[in-house]
């Protein structure tokens, strides 16, 4: 057992000392040369080509990682360091990259998971260190945000951690590798499917995918415009007594307030409209909470003003979008 | 009487658990233990804000020495109000309802009264007991929150939770209710006909849930509703019955031996039947000195309604009473009050009927009076 375990190790450190031979190795000496030139197209093109040669390089395949993560293929890269962790998991660089990934998905608990297990194989490896605390702080700050209904606007502390470039092998091991100096590829650790050589280029990956996603939420600047705007039209119609505009405002699956028919509800509400009288409706300080897309709760304070009544109150609105019109679908319920 | 939670008592109660076991772990300074079993609980309850605040020390705790429960830079008051709900659920895992003793308020059921809840405002808790041939045998019990100024509403708008014995009167189902109600409301009668005489108003005290982003809320933060987490309104909405369901609050459970309710459920069961009895011999006079000096009806005081009783006896050749589903509540907070409900069956020579009535019995000059009378 041990012997096994040593010689994998021995293959996996050769493997890093760049054993393979001569002109495939030259082809990653010039990957890597053209990337840190900032060529990253024509780095990936030598990267993949020496791949093609020598599947298991974990070098190599650490590089393409780290290439298409600058590259903003985000699904990618995680794809590449997460193999790279199945066939390797006692390296922790190929962690920290994921977590770095992850973290800029906005992913925190995913970060988390891979730092420690960098951590774990690495106990005193830097970089994982510094990342793992920043994360750590993001994450308790998220945790504070969500305890105290905090203002979640830290985005800002959304933090860049640190990327590792390239796999450089550990002092005194090279020698090690030496040892065994012509059966490089042969015992690579796994027995796992090879990776194509070249990644099938999947669809371009957006250049945030993470921040798209986590800021997407229902409803939008315009759809509450739209919404306060119907409300100005509803308290407006009631103030003028215009029963078929103040009707108009109310969907066609609108709940009555006391499960009446729809009918009898509109001819009451007619019958309370047609009545000569003074009245002024005014709805303000509008709130929005969109459920969906097409379902929101407007809140607001109606005030309401009258020869025998001046009331003043919150009152909110189950609204529905149907067509291009935001309608009334129900009246709920206030103390 | 005492008794160990059902099982699924347990796993209602298992957030609560989960996250004091964590804060046990702290102090015992298990911090990754703390934050492994934080992380579990927050996969199921990710709105359980306490939870959360404890992760985030955890977390925090990494980086440098956590003084204190809610190290975030955060407004004071919200902090507060979490710590003090830490300290509320502390209270409550070690919670457990003396064995062998009732509250001393819920004296007897009538058999259709399959529950009765009392909510005890200091331990932030809301019991649930169930009817075993009139006594209570406790259920389960639910963490909840009480007004934002506390207890003993005396006005509208004073944002505090009324102590008494009320009733639960109607359901507001969740489709005609804000989102802010949770998963339904259910109305109970305050102001009672004690309140009103001691001229406190208000309304719109109901038992309701939490918005739907929002487990629990802190232990004094409701405009003075009694409010339970989503999930514990669903237990508790399969045994509400409305109009009967007694809801019975106090700042603090006086917990009794049965013996001692027992008796003081006889005393009241014998003044019932003594005032019954007298109504029936027609005598008036012995009738009416089952009424307290300051007794007052909904539209009479004692000489109004003394007048009116005598009148009336002159028609009366025989009454017939019979009383049933009787259910007697002692007063939070008063041993010299009781509320008593039951439906009257009452026939004579020229008038019958059958009706649901309440009184208040006081005692005065040490023996039971009725305080007042009235439809229930």
């Amino acid at each position: 057992m041990t012997t096994y375990r040593i010689g994998v190790l021995a293959a996996v450190l050769l493997i890093l000392a760049g054993g393979a031979p001569g002109w495939a190795a030259d082809d990653y000496q010039e990957a890597s040369r053209l990337f840190k030139d900032g060529r990253r197209t024509e780095a990936l093109e030598r990267v993949n080509a020496f791949l093609a040669q020598h599947s298991k390089d974990a070098r190599a395949r650490f590089l393409k990682g780290v290439i298409l993560t600058e590259q903003g293929k985000t699904d990618e890269a995680i794809k590449v360091f997460t193999e790279l962790t199945a066939d390797y998991p006692e390296l922790p660089e190929p962690y920290n990259n994921l977590a770095v990934l992850y973290a800029g998905q906005g992913d925190y608990e995913k970060a988390r998971r891979a730092l420690e297990m960098a951590i774990r194989t690495h106990p005193s490896y830097a970089i994982a260190h510094e990342n793992l605390g920043d994360i750590y702080a993001t994450l308790a700050s998220q945790a504070y945000d969500k305890a105290l209904q905090l203002d979640s606007s830290n985005a800002a502390a959304r933090k860049k951690l640190a990327l590792i470039k390239e796999l450089v092998p550990a002092k005194g091991t090279a020698a090690l590798a030496r040892a065994e100096p012509d059966k490089p590829a042969i015992a690579t650790p796994t027995p796992k499917p090879e990776t194509p050589a070249s990644t099938p280029a999947a669809k371009p990956a957006p250049e945030q995918p993470g921040q798209a996603a986590a800021e997407k939420a229902p409803g939008d600047a315009e759809a509450t415009t739209a919404i306060v705007a119907m409300l100005d039209g509803w308290a407006r119609a009631w103030s003028d007594n215009d029963a078929d505009a103040y009707l108009s405002f109310y969907a066609p699956d609108f709940t009555t307030p006391n499960g009446e028919a729809r009918k009898d509800w509109e001819a009451s509400r007619r019958q309370r409209l047609a009545k000569p009288r003074k009245i002024k409706v005014t709805a303000s300080s509008p709130r929005v909470k969109f459920a969906d897309n097409t379902h929101a709760i407007v809140s607001f304070r109606q005030s309401y003003t009258s020869a025998n009544l001046n009331s003043v109150g919150t009152k909110s609105l189950k609204v529905v979008r149907v067509g291009d019109r935001w309608l009334i679908q129900q009246e709920l319920i206030e103390k | 009487m005492g008794s160990r939670p059902s099982q699924l008592a347990r796993a209602l109660r298992m957030p609560e658990t989960m996250l004091v076991e964590a804060l046990i772990d702290v102090r015992n300074n298990r911090l990754d233990a703390a934050l492994k079993r934080v992380d579990a609980l927050l996969a199921v309850k990710p709105d359980f804000r306490l939870a959360q605040l404890v992760k985030g020390d955890l977390l925090m705790a990494r980086a440098r020495a956590i003084p204190t429960l809610g190290a975030a830079q955060a407004p004071a008051d919200r902090l507060d109000d979490l710590r003090a709900e830490a300290r509320a659920r502390f209270a409550r895992y070690s919670l457990q309802p003396p064995a062998n003793r009732v509250p001393r308020y819920l004296l007897q059921l009538e058999p259709l009264q399959r529950y009765a809840v009392v909510v005890d405002t200091a331990r932030s808790t809301l019991y649930l007991f169930e009817n075993r041939d009139g006594t209570p045998r406790y259920l389960t019990d639910y963490y909840i929150t009480v007004g934002k100024n506390g207890i003993n509403k005396l006005r509208e708008g004073d944002k505090k939770t009324p102590l008494g014995v009320y009733h639960v009167t109607s359901e507001l189902p969740r489709e005609r209710l804000d989102a802010f109600y949770g998963s339904g409301a259910f109305p109970i009668s305050y102001p009672n006909e004690w309140d009103a005489r001691q001229g406190r108003n208000g309304h719109g005290i109901w038992l309701h849930g939490t918005p739907r982003d929002t487990y629990s809320r802190p232990p004094r933060a409701s405009d003075g509703c009694v409010v339970l987490a989503n999930e514990d309104l669903e237990e508790l909405k399969k045994r509400v019955q409305i109009g009967l369901t007694p809801v019975i609050i106090t700042d603090r459970v006086d917990w009794v031996e049965p013996a001692v309710a027992k008796a003081l459920r006889a005393t009241l069961n014998e003044r019932l039947e003594g005032w019954r009895a007298d109504w029936e011999s027609r005598n008036t006079e012995r009738y009416l000195r089952n009424y307290a000096r300051s007794f007052v009806a909904d539209n009479a005081n004692l000489a109004q309604w003394s007048a009116q009783k005598r009148r009336v006896s002159l028609g009366k050749e025989w009454i017939k009473v019979r009383l049933s589903a009787v259910s007697v509540f002692l007063y939070p907070g008063r041993d010299d009050l009781a509320v008593v409900s039951f439906v009257q069956d009452y026939a004579s020579n020229n008038l019958s009927n059958k009706m649901r009535k309440r009184q208040y019995w006081i005692q005065e000059g040490g023996s039971w009076k009725i305080l007042y009378e009235g439809a229930g």
